[in-house]
């Protein structure tokens, strides 16, 4: 059978897995960014708490993803076979560049910017979201992109503990040595990815400042 | 050598032998035995060379650092005591590169204080305007703009709106002409120094330029070395026997201003 009629035959099922894929990044997404970013404003003025999270997320990042997913199943509560693990394992990836954009977007400001909003009598919550935060978007947008591309592809392999997605094709096609099965999952999963990159390039380009 | 100044009127802003220092570093202290009465109204010019302190006493009078020793007194109040929003915007702030928000056009950076003390809407508005025609920008050509899209004199004009907006009676500017061409400095500087007169403010400017210090100064306070060495009125100052003294003045060759 080749790619085009496999694709044709099994459109639905395609696109079901489609949906499943997004709403696996799209949860880990928003959690990622609702944790990242957070984080990331507290750390602003704590620099030594700063490096030892950024250190944190970067040795995550280091796990390679399958032995990451392997890990989280024997922790009790949290980890397991299906969704939740592969969204866990998905947030704790996404983490670091978010974090880090966050971190670099809100400290990385012209000093007599800050200096002046210090000066003219803004309190810390005034500059961190007046100031800080509309200048360091476009910064923060970078790293949620990034991130957006890297849970997009490490998804994939979130078929592999059961969580579904574009990856059961992958590793039914790997398991089938069917290149068209393979590529049914691969294909949509490339096109989320410049898709999502495109768009959040957009965005980030629209908020820059100066 | 410390030509007295005599009071005139209430005391501003007063160090009583003020010492500021980095800890951790066995260097001498940035600023040390500081004893100075600013009195309301004045305009004292505080010079010296690069590394001398004067922008280290300025940033202790609005509390954006504070003395190590000693303590600094705004209007009565001691400055570590104070709340430090409720003083500062009671403080205007000019600095060398404005410090504009890029994110903000001109209106909304010359409102920011304004906006912060929580103004009507069309009292903020009005009171942009009056400051924008103040330091001579056109409103409806210059109020919607980004600060990218004006020139360096332009910005600092901005910053001296913005610093003036809330009508705070203190003024600290530091080197706020210092980035400008001679030309453009030299009309900020006559048009600062007649608006100054106007304002009845009591203002504290930094330089290192002699000739700024003379030209807007109604008192010049020289640092060396984190030491008060000089405290004089622009007539009297160039007189002063002391090596420091004599060093701007031959750097700069402006005897003949000195009765200016």
């Amino acid at each position: 059978m080749n790619l085009w009629e496999f694709f044709v035959s099994h459109r639905a099922e395609i696109f079901e897995a489609t949906i499943a894929h997004l709403f696996l990044v799209a949860v880990s997404m928003a959690i990622a960014i609702l944790i990242g970013v957070s984080l990331g404003m507290i750390l602003v003025k704590r620099k030594r708490l700063r490096a030892l999270a950024l250190g944190f997320a970067s040795i995550l990042q280091t796990i390679p993803s399958l032995a990451l997913f392997g890990f989280l199943i024997p922790i009790p509560f949290l980890g397991g076979i299906g969704t939740r693990t592969a969204v866990i394992a998905l947030v704790l990836y996404a983490l670091l560049p978010i974090l880090r954009n966050t971190v670099v977007g809100l400290t990385n400001l012209d000093p007599a910017v800050l200096e002046a909003a210090e000066a003219m009598g803004m309190t810390e919550m005034q500059i961190l979201l007046k100031v800080r935060f509309p200048l360091g978007l476009s910064v923060i947008l970078a790293g949620v992109r990034t991130a957006t591309v890297i849970t997009i592809g490490v998804a994939t392999i979130a078929a592999a503990i059961g969580a579904g997605g574009l990856g059961t094709f992958i590793f039914r096609g790997v398991a089938m040595v069917s290149d068209a099965v393979i590529l049914a999952g691969a294909i949509p999963a490339a096109l989320l990815a410049l898709a999502a990159d495109a768009a959040l390039g957009l965005l980030e380009r629209r908020l820059k400042v100066v | 050598m410390n030509a007295k100044v005599e009071e005139r009127g209430d005391i501003t802003i007063e160090f009583r032998d003020v010492e500021y220092r980095i800890f951790g570093t066995s260097r001498e202290p940035i600023l040390s035995r500081i004893a100075l009465k600013i009195a309301q109204g004045e305009t004292l010019v505080l010079l010296g060379r690069s590394g001398s302190g004067k922008t280290t006493l300025l940033k202790l009078i609005n509390g954006l650092l504070h003395a190590t020793r000693g303590d600094v007194y705004v209007n009565g109040g001691k400055v570590a005591k104070v709340d430090a929003i409720r003083l500062r915007r009671g403080i205007g702030y000019v600095i060398q590169e404005a410090g504009l928000f890029p994110h903000y056009t001109v209106a909304e950076n010359i409102g920011l204080v304004p906006t912060l003390e929580s103004w009507k809407e069309d009292r903020i508005a009005a009171r942009v305007e009056e400051m924008m025609r103040l330091v001579g920008l056109e409103p409806t050509e210059y109020a919607q703009r980004k600060p990218r899209e004006l020139s360096g004199g332009q910005r600092q004009r901005v910053g001296v709106a913005r610093a003036l907006a809330a009508d705070p009676p203190i003024l600290l500017m530091d080197e706020p002409f210092g980035a400008l061409d001679p030309v453009t400095r030299a009309e900020l500087q006559r048009e600062f120094a007649a608006l100054a007169k106007r304002l009845a403010k009591t203002i504290v400017f930094v330089t290192h330029d002699l000739r700024e210090a003379l030209r807007l100064g109604s008192r010049i306070v020289l640092l060396q070395a984190g030491k008060i060495v000089a405290d004089a009125r622009p007539q009297e100052f160039l007189r002063i026997d002391h090596p420091e003294v004599r060093a701007f003045a031959a750097s700069f060759e402006v005897a003949h201003e000195a009765g200016a």
